[in-house]
């Protein structure tokens, strides 16, 4: 039985209808609003000519992304990784790396170095992307740009090996006592402050690129600032940079190699480090690579996508404080710490990331010896964890320091998921097999450099990344006069060899250096080797010749094109 | 009325500078250094970064600079984007913080007040628990977690459907907008709808709804001018705030839907030590979130003028 409508059933009722209809206007009134911001959104962002998809075979055009909005494409004050994969798509230097990670010729069709003076002779079609040729003043220019002290370049100091750089950097001689100078517009001459093996390896970092003088003045301080800012002499040229958004490279039809890039374009079509959005970004077709984490991995074979590995080509080490005031400047408190750890455990059970390696040396595996990797002519020291003498290292360190007991060590630390595991890891084995107390202390990276500096810490978790292809970029790290020595190490039987590897033309000698360098950090226990970083990473099946490596772009799609039939 | 105003004015000037001293002590007094980067720089290139920035001075000169530079409205050059201005990264991405907080809002004002209105119509009744154990879920649970259950529906969708329904993550489009939004708005349309739902209950049971039924008003008059119309009012006085707080508070929805807008920025120069991206945005938004408050009060004082007398 139907029960009577009370007058307050009919208000609900009628309310109810009410709502509907107010619910129907507030969804058409969103929609209305949508347009409006759409049109809006339009006005102030262009993502005209992006594509959808990972690969669009129908203009031979991908889209990847970048961890991060680069900071800025300026090559004279460039430092970071992100430009720097720009950067080796739409420049060029003197050299470059080639897609098996070699030194190639670049810009420079030959050189020929006599002593401390390097002559570089310039290809005659080598041009900026607005059809002006690239000549030796362009070089000029930028490299002693780098040097003027209010240009303030934070990578200036990879160009002292050059004669009068550093004075001029400090502003004690003029630029023009720099030495280096066009001789024509096509022949550039270098002279160094004294002869080394390896500059024409350093003259393919970033710093060295070229500017064009006429262009860089008008630009008015913001060269490099938007892609309109900037001429590339690289295979490809930036057209469009959506701050913090997206970034579009188009062939460079002026570049001297037509026959070098493949694609069409290159859209840089996100910016985001979030791991998660990348894997599904890829997942939705709309980026053709992805790094992968550990949980996405089961995902990965499921799905049957390649799998590639790439190591990154760093180092990360636990630097040890050897100031004399410190406990860990004892020998034994160091061999002690360093037997009861082992690289391994902490890479394949602790941190558990695809692509790591567990650290052996303070040379990464990718370094060249004579012939060969250096690794295979002078094997790291094989190191096999050892609780029972790690126990007496630390009796003796304690009647040496005469201590009943070790105070708390501070263990300074980023706040990088990694780096907060392996603390805890450290504090856990350290406690467990020697007894020993570690305070963590974890801070942000200007935080944690700030501390560094100031010598703040017992030990601290570190890293080391190469500026160019050459062992120095490693061996020198403990030198005495080295800046980035934060534990002040100090032993003139290390610094001797860095003398040699920095000084000496013949090879051998230099490679043995770095050989005994490498001993030395080991049986003194300058560091503890942690690991090596790497990546595992998918490519859209149709995606091919993508090089990843250590110099240069991190990850170059320059060499890479798209074959349509492969599935 | 024009009293009133200027006092509100001058008060939130006031907060303004409050806000910007305040910050720009407690950065300077951080530790750590925003030229440092992961090599050491030998003492020439230190001094030269240093005087490029202006951080050889002494602090007080670098405060009175700095507020006289404020006050021109130039807030200096990004330290680690060394060759764009502040004021070109605040004018190039606040649009896009805006842009997803007006539609968030939107999408919050609205879910809030018709579903707080329908739970006020059907109390202690299916729809209600329903509808409020979802305005649970949606206060507690924090804006990334649905950033991400969100976007991982999304691709499940679009793979399922084989055509890409919305893109997973980007912005550009109207369509890049609609999920970021919706996940942006979910937490405040939550806490609206709550509102929206005792502030309607209140109401119902006024003397003056009463009084219009014993008059015999028709229900619709009765709902749409006497009950919602009053009730809505406490809506409107969060709502200011609200915008505030979700232009602001965007960031990890930016990060996880990679959108260009200021947040990220923000987030980042607070971890990178970056002085003049900090101080920038800070007091943009600070004056940004006076400037809502004063004007929800303004709009308040002008709906219900008994606020305007005190």
């Amino acid at each position: 039985m139907k029960q009577p409508r009370t007058p307050d059933d009919r208000l609900l009722s009628a309310a109810g209808r009410q709502l509907s209809a107010y619910a129907l206007m507030a969804i058409a009134f969103l929609i209305v609003l949508m347009f409006i911001l759409n049109w809006l959104a339009g006005l102030t962002s262009s993502s005209s000519g992006m594509s959808r998809f990972g690969v669009d075979v129908e203009n031979n055009s991908i889209n990847a992304f970048l961890r991060n909005e680069p900071p800025q494409m300026d090559t004279m004050r460039s430092t970071d990784a992100i430009s720097g994969v720009v950067l080796g798509h739409v420049m060029e230097g003197l050299l470059r790396y080639d897609e098996n990670g070699e030194l190639v010729a670049g810009i420079a069709e030959r050189w020929e170095q006599n002593g401390t003076e390097i002559t570089y002779w310039l290809r005659d079609n080598a041009r900026w992307s607005n059809g002006d040729p690239v000549t030796a003043h362009d070089f000029e220019f930028a490299w002693k740009k780098v040097l003027e002290p209010a240009t303030a370049s934070q990578y200036s100091f990879i160009l002292y090996p050059i004669l009068n750089a550093e004075k001029a950097n400090q502003g004690e001689l003029p630029v023009d006592a720099v030495g280096v100078r066009a001789l024509d517009d096509k022949t550039l001459q270098v002279t160094l402050e004294a002869p080394i093996a390896y500059f024409d390896r350093i003259v393919a970092f970033v710093t060295f690129l070229p500017a064009q003088k006429e262009f860089f003045e008008q630009t008015q301080g913001r060269y490099g600032a938007d892609a309109d800012k900037m001429l590339y002499n690289g295979p490809f040229m930036m057209t469009s940079w959506v701050h913090g958004a997206s970034l579009r490279l188009e062939r460079n039809p002026f570049y001297w190699d037509p026959s070098r890039a493949k694609l069409d374009a290159i859209n840089f079509a996100h910016m985001t480090s979030d791991s998660n959005t990348l894997l599904n970004l890829f997942k939705d077709g709309q980026i053709a690579l992805t790094d992968l984490t550990t949980q996405m991995l089961e995902e990965a074979m499921f799905q049957r996508w390649p799998l590639e590995r790439f190591a990154e080509g760093t180092v990360f080490f636990t630097d040890l404080n050897h100031r004399p005031e410190r406990l860990t400047s004892n020998f034994n408190l160091r061999k002690a710490l360093q037997l009861a750890q082992d690289s391994d455990e902490l890479v394949n059970r602790v941190i558990k990331l695809p692509g790591y390696l567990p650290g052996i040396s303070m040379f990464p595996e990718w370094v060249q010896g004579v012939n060969g990797l250096l690794r295979e002519e002078f094997p790291p020291a094989v190191h096999r964890r050892n609780v029972p003498l790690a126990r007496e290292h630390l009796q003796k360190a304690l009647d040496e320091l005469g201590l009943e007991r070790l105070p708390p060590l501070v263990l300074l630390s980023g706040d990088t998921p990694v780096a907060r595991l392996q603390a805890e890891y450290y504090q856990e084995l350290w406690r467990r097999e020697l007894g020993i107390e570690i305070r963590i202390d974890e801070q942000t990276f200007r935080q944690r450099l700030d501390k560094m500096s100031a010598g703040d810490f017992d030990l601290v978790l570190s890293g080391w990344g190469p500026d160019y292809n050459d062992g120095l970029t490693f061996a020198d790290l403990y030198a005495s006069w080295n800046l980035n020595n934060r534990g002040r190490y100090i032993n003139p039987e290390l610094d001797a060899y860095v003398r040699i590897a920095q000084t000496s033309l013949d090879q051998v000698e230099r490679v043995r250096a770095f050989g005994m360098i490498q001993q030395i950090v080991y049986d003194d226990v300058v560091h503890i080797s942690n690991y090596e970083r790497g990546y595992v990473y998918s490519t859209d099946p149709r995606l091919k010749g993508v090089v990843r490596r250590v110099f240069g772009a991190e990850t170059d799609y320059s060499y890479a094109w798209i074959e349509a039939e492969a599935n | 009325m024009a009293a009133y105003v200027l006092k509100r004015i001058l008060q939130g000037v006031l907060t303004v500078w409050f806000i910007a001293t305040a910050t720009f002590l407690a950065m300077h007094n951080v530790p750590g250094d925003p030229l440092s980067g992961e090599r050491a720089t030998n003492a020439a290139i230190q001094a030269n970064l240093e005087a490029r920035y202006g951080l050889d001075k002494p602090l007080t000169e670098q405060y009175l600079i700095y507020l006289g530079n404020m006050m021109r409205g130039d807030f200096g050059i990004s330290f680690t984007q060394q060759n764009r201005e502040v004021n070109d990264i605040i004018r190039e991405h606040f649009p896009v913080s805006a842009t997803l907080g007006i539609l968030a809002v939107t999408f919050a004002a609205l879910g809030g007040i018709l579903w707080g209105a329908l739970t006020s119509l059907y109390r202690n009744r299916m729809p209600d628990y329903v509808i409020m154990f979802l305005v649970i879920l949606g206060i507690s649970v924090p804006s990334f977690v649905f950033a991400a259950l969100g976007q991982l529906a999304l691709v499940n969708l679009n793979s399922l459907l084989g055509v890409s329904v919305l893109p997973v993550a980007g912005w550009g489009t109207v369509s890049h907008m609609i999920l970021p939004a919706l996940v942006l708005g979910l937490g405040t349309m939550a806490y609206l709808t709550r509102l929206m739902r005792s502030s309607m209950l209140e109401v119902m049971t006024a003397d003056y709804i009463r009084t219009a039924k014993a008059k015999g008003l028709t229900p619709t008059r009765i709902f749409t001018r006497h009950q919602l119309r009053n009730a809505v009012l406490p809506v409107v006085t969060v709502l200011g705030p609200a915008i505030a707080a979700i232009t602001t508070g965007g960031f990890v929805v930016e990060l996880v839907f990679a959108i260009p807008g200021l947040g990220r920025y923000f987030v980042q120069a607070v971890q990178q030590l970056d002085y003049t991206v900090i101080m920038g945005t800070t007091v943009f938004y600070g004056a940004f979130l006076v400037f809502m408050v004063i004007l929800v009060d303004l709009i308040y004082g002008w709906i219900d003028p008994r606020v305007r007398l005190k």
